[in-house]
């Protein structure tokens, strides 16, 4: 390790390096540390398993550390709130090459004072624009979330969002929902958080099936739920005004994708 | 529970109550308390969107639609031959409770029809709050109707419980109100504004005394006009909607274009298109008049007593004011650049922390989403392209128009074409 850096301080910047992490943000935040203390001419930074070989570049594979992390994490913090919460909901939008965009942003910030708002440069409009639509998904799942109610006292839904937000969406329902057990299963990334009335944990379930708004009733939920389900969908049909009908409006308020997990769209 | 029976019921007082537009759960900043059940959101959620493109965020419904009165506009009027129903104090709790743990819905908006007197339909409105709030620890969003005619005392008890509380004024013009609903007073409407928003204020200097003072309305108050059911202009809604959110500090005034339920010769006919349009312009006029900076003679005076149709109100306001323009992007203050057609205050945000850092060009308004098409004729920025041509306010009227589409063009074009026959 002590080689590899002098290597790099001697040949100055020249090399590239591409930054290999484990997929996680504080992975990701460790690359940008990594990246800082040994002055690294980064040429790209990327998950395990979907890493490809540059040309010119050498591969270092990043071993997480969470105090690197959280270094880099209240360093960016220090300098503005509103960039750290930029850089965390752009990451979870899980676009690919967006780590290599981070950390140009983050060098940005970092060279000059109150960068995070100038929208006039490129990558930073970007990764707000990019940091926006991941807050639009989150307050969409607050939103979508449809709960139904298991034989076992548990409030289950599933979901299906763009962006991995389950991260984001957690404290609102812990707060909102504080006196109910309750399971959110992203369907799309295999985990789900869950709330034992003391606090939340992630959980990976084993589904046999996923459960969309059919109309045929599964055994696992009380039979009341579907009672209400009922009465929920009939107060939606009678909230409509015939004479004022806007299909368009209202599919692009609720695009259609997420339809399936909404029992107010239930196919009949 | 009798999940039929309640079925009915509920299909009959959520149709009765789809005509109140106000459906906000934003405003409020309540916190679950003691481990309960919910807490509100200040920028609120909507949950679900009506076929018609509205959105639901809470559970809308009259406790009964039974009423005294007689108001033409109304679907509840007495007079009126519909089926009436009733929910009982109990039934809306456990539909708000069970509608609410699932995520449906940020809370409840309950209305109703007047039985017996005023003050014994508010009183009834209260209790349910109350229940909710004390029996079930229920910290999600409630709105709650002002019965107009009702006391003080059951008033100052509805905002202990409620978020927001509303009256709906409906008719912007007491004449109009003369002629619609000659049993309610004007006075019936504003009596219970007042005493709220007096409410409010007390409340809000008493927490600077003691912290500890509890929750008044937090929502604020809001009010409903409808639009297009007795002939007056945009002008008499516009100013009378400046009035109420000056007098009562109102958080939100709503309009509502008025859907033709009822035959009655004083009102237009049953085949009249609800005028959505006339809406939409005047609920663009509110956002200039609230987050803007304009002022309502601005917008609308004996001069223009009604918004252009063709195009929305701040460009209309600007190719009447071509004096002012063109504004310099890279230094015009805040206030200018609110002004000019197609910039938002999302952009002029952008623009404002951008230039900072350098001189804006096209290509920076572009990436930052301003609407050029309409901003371009009104502006110079860090480029030695703009618009040179001498252009007067028809001309760049109708550059405009050929270089876009708007949803209810086809309307007004028919218009167009009537006219010119």
């Amino acid at each position: 390790m002590k080689n590899a850096t002098m290597d790099s301080q001697l040949q100055g910047n020249d090399k590239k390096t591409t930054l290999i992490y484990d997929g996680s943000f504080n992975g990701f935040l460790t690359a940008v540390f990594i990246a800082f203390e040994e002055k690294l001419n980064v040429a790209d930074i990327q998950k395990n398993g979907q890493a490809q070989n540059g040309l010119f570049s050498e591969n270092e594979t990043i071993f997480t550390h969470v105090d690197k992390a959280k270094r880099v994490w209240n360093g960016v913090r220090a300098k503005s709130y509103n960039a750290i919460s930029n850089i965390y909901f752009a990451f979870l939008s899980e676009t690919e090459g967006v780590e290599r965009l981070l950390f140009e942003y983050i060098q940005k910030l970092m060279a000059q004072k109150g960068k995070q708002a100038d929208f006039s440069d490129g990558t930073v409009l970007y990764i707000s624009q990019l940091a926006r639509k991941v807050g639009r998904e989150k307050h969409r799942m607050e939103a979508f979330v449809r709960f139904q109610l298991t034989k076992d006292n548990i409030y289950f839904a599933n979901i299906e969002p763009d962006f991995d937000v389950l991260p984001l969406i957690s404290k609102h329902f812990r707060n909102r929902y504080a006196d109910q057990q309750w399971l959110i299963y992203d369907v799309k990334r295999r985990y789900g958080i869950f709330y034992n009335l003391e606090g939340v944990e992630i959980v990976s379930l084993n589904l046999d099936k996923i459960h969309f708004n059919r109309t045929r009733k599964s055994k696992a939920f009380t039979d009341g739920e579907y009672e209400y389900q009922d009465l929920w969908n009939n107060y939606f049909k009678s909230t409509h005004i015939k004479s004022r009908i806007n299909r368009k409006l209202h599919t692009q308020h609720i695009p259609k994708r997420y339809w399936k997990y909404l029992s107010e769209k239930k196919a009949v | 529970m009798n999940f039929e029976r309640i079925k009915e019921k509920l299909n009959i007082l959520a149709d009765a109550a789809k005509y109140d537009v106000s459906c906000a759960s934003s405003g409020s900043t309540r916190t679950n308390k003691n481990k309960g059940l919910g807490n509100a959101t200040r920028m609120g959620i909507c949950h679900s969107y009506t076929e018609d493109g509205r959105c639901v965020s809470l559970l809308k419904i009259l406790l009964t639609n039974h009423c005294i009165y007689d108001c033409a506009y109304c679907v509840s009027r007495r007079s009126n031959d519909i089926k009436r129903a009733g929910f009982k104090i109990q039934e809306v709790v456990d539909l708000t409770i069970n509608f609410y743990r699932r995520n449906y819905i940020e809370g409840l908006f309950l209305s109703s029809g007047i039985f017996k007197s005023p003050d014994h339909t508010m009183e009834r409105l209260v209790r349910v709050a109350k229940k909710l709030r004390e029996e079930e620890n229920f910290n999600g969003y409630i709105h709650l109707k002002s019965i107009p005619g009702c006391s003080d005392e059951l008033m100052y008890e509805a905002g202990l419980y409620a978020d927001r509380l509303s009256v709906n004024i409906e008719i912007p013009t007491i004449s109009g109100l003369k002629l619609l609903a000659p049993e309610k007073e004007h006075q019936d409407f504003t009596k219970p504004m007042r005493k709220v928003k007096n409410e409010i204020v007390r409340y809000h200097n008493e927490r600077k005394l003691i912290r500890s003072t509890p929750k008044y309305a937090p929502a604020g108050q809001s009010t409903q006009m409808i639009v297009g059911a007795t002939g007056e202009t945009d002008k008499d809604i516009m100013y009378s909607a400046t009035y109420y959110y000056k007098t009562y500090s109102m958080k939100r005034v709503y309009y509502s274009g008025y859907v033709p339920v009822l035959e009655d010769s004083r009102l237009p006919s049953l085949t009249a298109k609800v005028p959505m349009l006339r809406e939409n312009r005047l609920y663009q006029t509110d956002w200039l008049l609230r987050f803007y900076g304009f002022a309502v003679n601005e917008l609308l005076n004996n001069a223009h007593p009604n918004l252009d149709v063709d195009v929305d109100p701040k460009l209309s306001w600007a190719l009447r004011n071509l004096h002012h323009f063109p504004v310099d992007i890279n230094k015009a203050d805040k206030r200018m650049l609110a002004r000019v057609p197609g910039l938002g205050m999302q952009s002029v945000g952008k623009i404002l922390s951008a230039r900072r850092f350098r001189k804006l060009n096209w290509d920076h308004l572009k990436k930052m989403g301003v609407a050029l098409n309409r901003a371009k004729y009104f502006m110079v920025c860090d480029s030695r392209h703009w618009e040179r041509r001498d252009l007067d306010a028809d001309k760049i009227k109708g550059l405009i128009l050929q270089n876009s589409s708007g949803k209810f063009r086809n309307q007004y074009s028919q218009q167009l074409s009537l006219f010119n026959q």
